[in-house]
C-alpha cells in the first residue's frame, strides 16, 4: 500500500483532519473587506470547493487557512485546534499554488523531497517517499527533470506530490488548473479528485470555474462580497439556488419577467411552482434554467412563438437562443438531432420545474 | 531579409545589417585605439627603437624593485576593499531587497530611488559630504584602508541593485517563499534553500560588478587619503609610466574577464528560466 495513505510522520494511522471557519474577518489596508463573518465547517477527508467571482475573498479565504494572511477576527480550527495565532510552517498543510510553483533550482524529486527535508526525514525514506509521491500522480520518470522541463500540467501534478509527500492535515488548492488548458484541466482535475479521495485528506479547492467546482467537490460554497452565499452540494446548488446570484453564477439561467403569487410565479401563461415558496408576492425575475425550456408544437397549450437567432453544437448537446414576440431572449438547451435555423420561426415553452425568482 | 532595414514583430524598426556594422565598427574603434596605442606604448624600447617583451616578463614575473613595493600593497589594498564592498552589498542590500518585496512592495520605488541615486551624484560632490563623516569614522574606528569600503558600498548600489532587481523579478519570489512556507521552511531556511539559490546569478552579477567598480576608483581613495590601486598607479607612473600602464592593462583585463563571467552566467539564467 502506498504509503501516502495510512500513516503520519509519526506513524500513527492517519485521521482526515475537520475544518473549520468561524466568524473569520479579513479586512485589507483601503478598508477594503476580503472576509465578512464567513463561517464554514468541513468533514473529514471532504473536498469543499470555494466559488465565486474575482474578488469574492475565496483565496483570501485560502490565505487566511493556510496562514498567508493574518484574520482580523474569528477563528480557524485544524482538527478542533485553533490555529490563528499559528505560523504557516507549523499548520501542516500542503498547498497547490495558480502559478506555478515549483522551486526551479531542483529538480522534480528533490522538489517533492523538500517537506520532508524540513521535517528532518532521513534521506533513504525522504527519496523512497517522494519517489512513491510522484508515482501517484504518474511522474516517476519525471523525478530528475527540473521545473523548466515539464510542461505546465507536468508541474502542477509535481507540486501535487509536493503538497501531498508530508501527509498534511488538509490540502488547500489555489486555483490549480486555471493556466492550464482546457483538455489537461479536465484531466487533471479528475485525478485530483482521484487521489483527495484515494487519500481521504480533507480538501479546500478555490476557483472560479463553475463547472470544475461541480466536478470535483463533495460540496460547494458559492461566495459574493466576502460572504458565503449559500454552501451545498452541486446537486442543491444547481436545482435549488438559495438565491438569484447562485442561480445566475452556477449554470446558465433565462431571465423572464414575471408575477409572483401564492407560492408560485406566473411567466406569460404559465404557472411555475418557486423554489422557496416564502418569497414575498409581486412582480419578480424567473430564473429559468436553459434545460426548463424546450421546443413545441404551434398548438401546444402555453406554446409562444419565437424566432431563432443563433444555434451552438456543444458535443452531446445543442443551444439556440431565441427571441420571443414581446422580445424577451431565451436560451433553449436540446438534443443534438434538431438543428434550428437562424431566422427560422419555432415554438416554445417553458417546463413546469420549480424556479428560483430575483427581484425585478 | 535579414540585412534589410525592417521591423520586428513588436513594430520596432530595426537598422540595416550595413548600418549595424557600421555601429559596430566605430563603437570599437573608439574603445581598441587606446587600448591598441597602450599596449604599444609598453612594448617601446625607448631611444634604440624597436618593440620588446621585457617589461610586460618583469611585471608578470613579479621581478619588480623595491621602489614599487606600493603596487603591491595597493593591490592588497583594492582586494580588500572589494571583499569588503561585496560582503556589506550581501549583507545590507540583499536582505533589504528582498525585505521590500516580500512584505513592503509599495516601498519599491522609494528603494529604487535611493539605490540609483549615487549615479547622479559625481564622485567629488559625494567626497565634500563624506569627509566629514570619514572625520568621525576615523576617531572611532581607525583610517583603515577597510573604512573606504563603506563608501563604495554608496557608489556600487546602483550597480548591485539593478543586478539583483532584475533577477527578483525574474522569479516569483512571492509564491517560491509561500510554497517553502507552507512546506514547514522557516524563515531563515527559505532565504538559504530557495531564495538565495535562485537568486546565485543576479547576486554574482552585483559582486563581479561591485569588485569591477571598486577596482577602477581613484577620485574618493584620492581625495580621502586612501591608497589603492588606482592611485598607486599614479605614484608609479610618476616613476615608470610603462609599468603603470601594463598594469593598468592587465586590471581591464580582470574588469573584462568579469563582466564575460557575468554574461556566461546571463545566459545561464535565461536558458534556465525559459
Amino acid at each position: 500500500m502506498n504509503d501516502l495513505i495510512d500513516r503520519t510522520d509519526t506513524g500513527s494511522l492517519r485521521v482526515a483532519a475537520p475544518v473549520a471557519f468561524v466568524d473569520v474577518v479579513k479586512r485589507f489596508p483601503g478598508g477594503t473587506t476580503a472576509l465578512d463573518g464567513i463561517s464554514l465547517e468541513l468533514a473529514p477527508g471532504e473536498l469543499v470547493a470555494l466559488l465565486g467571482p474575482s474578488g469574492c475573498g475565496k483565496t483570501t479565504a485560502l490565505r487566511v487557512l493556510a496562514g498567508l494572511e493574518r484574520a482580523d477576527e474569528g477563528h480557524i480550527l485544524i482538527d478542533g485546534v485553533d490555529v490563528i495565532g499559528t505560523p504557516t510552517n507549523k499548520r501542516d498543510i500542503g498547498m497547490v499554488f495558480q502559478s506555478y510553483s515549483l522551486f526551479p533550482h531542483l529538480t522534480s524529486l528533490q522538489n517533492v523531497e523538500f517537506g520532508l527535508r524540513m521535517r528532518g526525514v532521513a534521506a533513504a525514506e525522504r527519496r523512497r517517499r517522494a519517489a512513491e509521491a510522484l508515482e501517484l500522480v504518474g511522474l516517476d520518470h519525471h523525478g530528475a527533470r527540473y521545473a523548466h522541463q515539464l510542461s505546465g500540467g507536468q508541474q502542477q501534478r509535481v507540486a501535487l506530490a509536493r503538497a501531498l509527500v508530508t501527509r498534511p492535515r488538509v490540502l488547500l488548492l489555489d486555483e490549480p488548473l486555471s493556466a492550464l488548458d482546457a483538455k489537461v484541466r479536465v484531466q487533471l482535475r479528475e485525478q485530483i479528485r482521484g487521489i483527495q479521495t484515494e487519500l481521504g485528506i480533507t480538501t479546500v479547492f478555490v476557483t472560479h470555474d463553475q463547472e470544475e467546482a461541480l466536478a470535483v467537490a463533495d460540496r460547494v460554497a458559492v461566495m459574493r462580497a466576502g460572504r458565503i452565499e449559500q454552501i451545498g452540494t452541486p446537486e442543491e446548488l444547481y436545482a435549488r439556488p438559495a438565491s438569484a446570484f447562485v442561480a445566475d453564477f452556477v449554470g446558465l439561467s433565462n431571465r423572464l419577467p414575471g408575477t409572483v403569487a401564492e407560492g408560485a410565479v406566473i411567466v406569460g401563461t404559465q404557472r411555475l411552482p418557486l423554489i422557496d415558496p416564502a418569497v414575498a408576492a409581486g412582480a419578480a425575475i424567473a430564473l429559468v434554467r436553459p434545460e426548463d425550456v424546450v421546443f413545441a408544437a404551434a398548438g401546444d397549450a402555453d406554446a409562444r412563438p419565437a424566432v431563432v437567432l443563433t444555434t451552438s453544437f456543444l458535443g452531446s448537446l445543442r443551444r439556440t437562443r431565441v427571441r420571443l414576440d414581446d422580445g424577451a431572449e431565451l436560451t433553449v438547451q436540446h438534443e443534438v438531432g434538431r438543428h434550428p435555423v437562424p431566422g427560422e420561426a419555432v415554438h416554445v415553452r417553458l417546463t413546469a420545474r420549480p424556479v428560483a425568482v430575483a427581484p425585478a | 531579409m535579414s540585412g534589410m532595414p525592417g521591423a520586428t514583430r513588436t513594430g520596432v524598426p530595426t537598422p540595416s545589417r550595413l548600418a549595424r556594422w557600421g555601429i559596430l565598427g566605430t563603437v570599437g574603434l573608439l574603445f581598441a585605439v587606446p587600448i591598441v596605442a597602450m599596449v604599444e606604448f609598453t612594448l617601446r624600447r625607448g631611444l634604440e627603437g624597436g618593440y620588446s617583451l621585457d617589461r610586460w616578463i618583469t611585471v608578470l614575473t613579479f621581478d619588480l624593485g623595491p621602489e614599487y613595493r606600493v603596487l603591491g600593497q595597493a593591490i592588497g589594498n583594492s582586494l580588500i576593499l572589494a571583499a569588503a564592498t561585496v560582503a556589506l552589498m550581501l549583507v545590507l542590500l540583499v536582505p533589504t531587497m528582498i525585505v521590500v518585496q516580500l512584505k513592503l512592495p509599495q516601498l519599491r520605488r522609494v528603494l529604487e530611488f535611493v539605490c540609483l541615486l549615487p549615479i547622479s551624484i559625481p564622485a567629488i560632490v559625494l567626497v565634500v559630504g563624506l569627509a566629514p563623516v570619514y572625520g568621525v569614522i576615523s576617531r572611532a574606528a581607525g583610517s583603515g584602508v577597510w573604512t573606504l569600503a563603506l563608501a563604495y558600498g554608496i557608489i556600487v548600489l546602483p550597480f548591485a541593485y539593478r543586478a539583483v532587481q532584475s533577477n527578483l523579478d525574474a522569479i516569483d519570489v512571492t509564491t517560491l517563499t509561500e510554497a517553502a512556507r507552507s512546506l514547514g521552511a522557516s524563515w531563515p531556511t527559505v532565504i538559504a534553500r530557495v531564495l538565495l539559490p535562485n537568486l546565485r546569478p543576479g547576486l554574482l552579477a552585483g559582486a563581479f560588478i561591485s569588485v569591477a567598480v571598486v577596482l577602477g576608483e581613484f577620485t574618493i581613495a584620492s581625495l580621502l587619503n586612501r591608497q589603492n590601486l588606482q592611485t598607486a598607479l599614479v605614484i608609479v607612473q610618476k616613476d615608470d609610466p610603462f609599468i603603470a600602464v601594463i598594469v593598468t592593462l592587465i586590471s581591464l583585463l580582470v574588469a573584462v574577464g568579469l563582466l564575460l563571467v557575468i554574461g556566461a552566467i546571463g545566459r545561464g539564467t535565461t536558458r534556465r528560466t525559459s
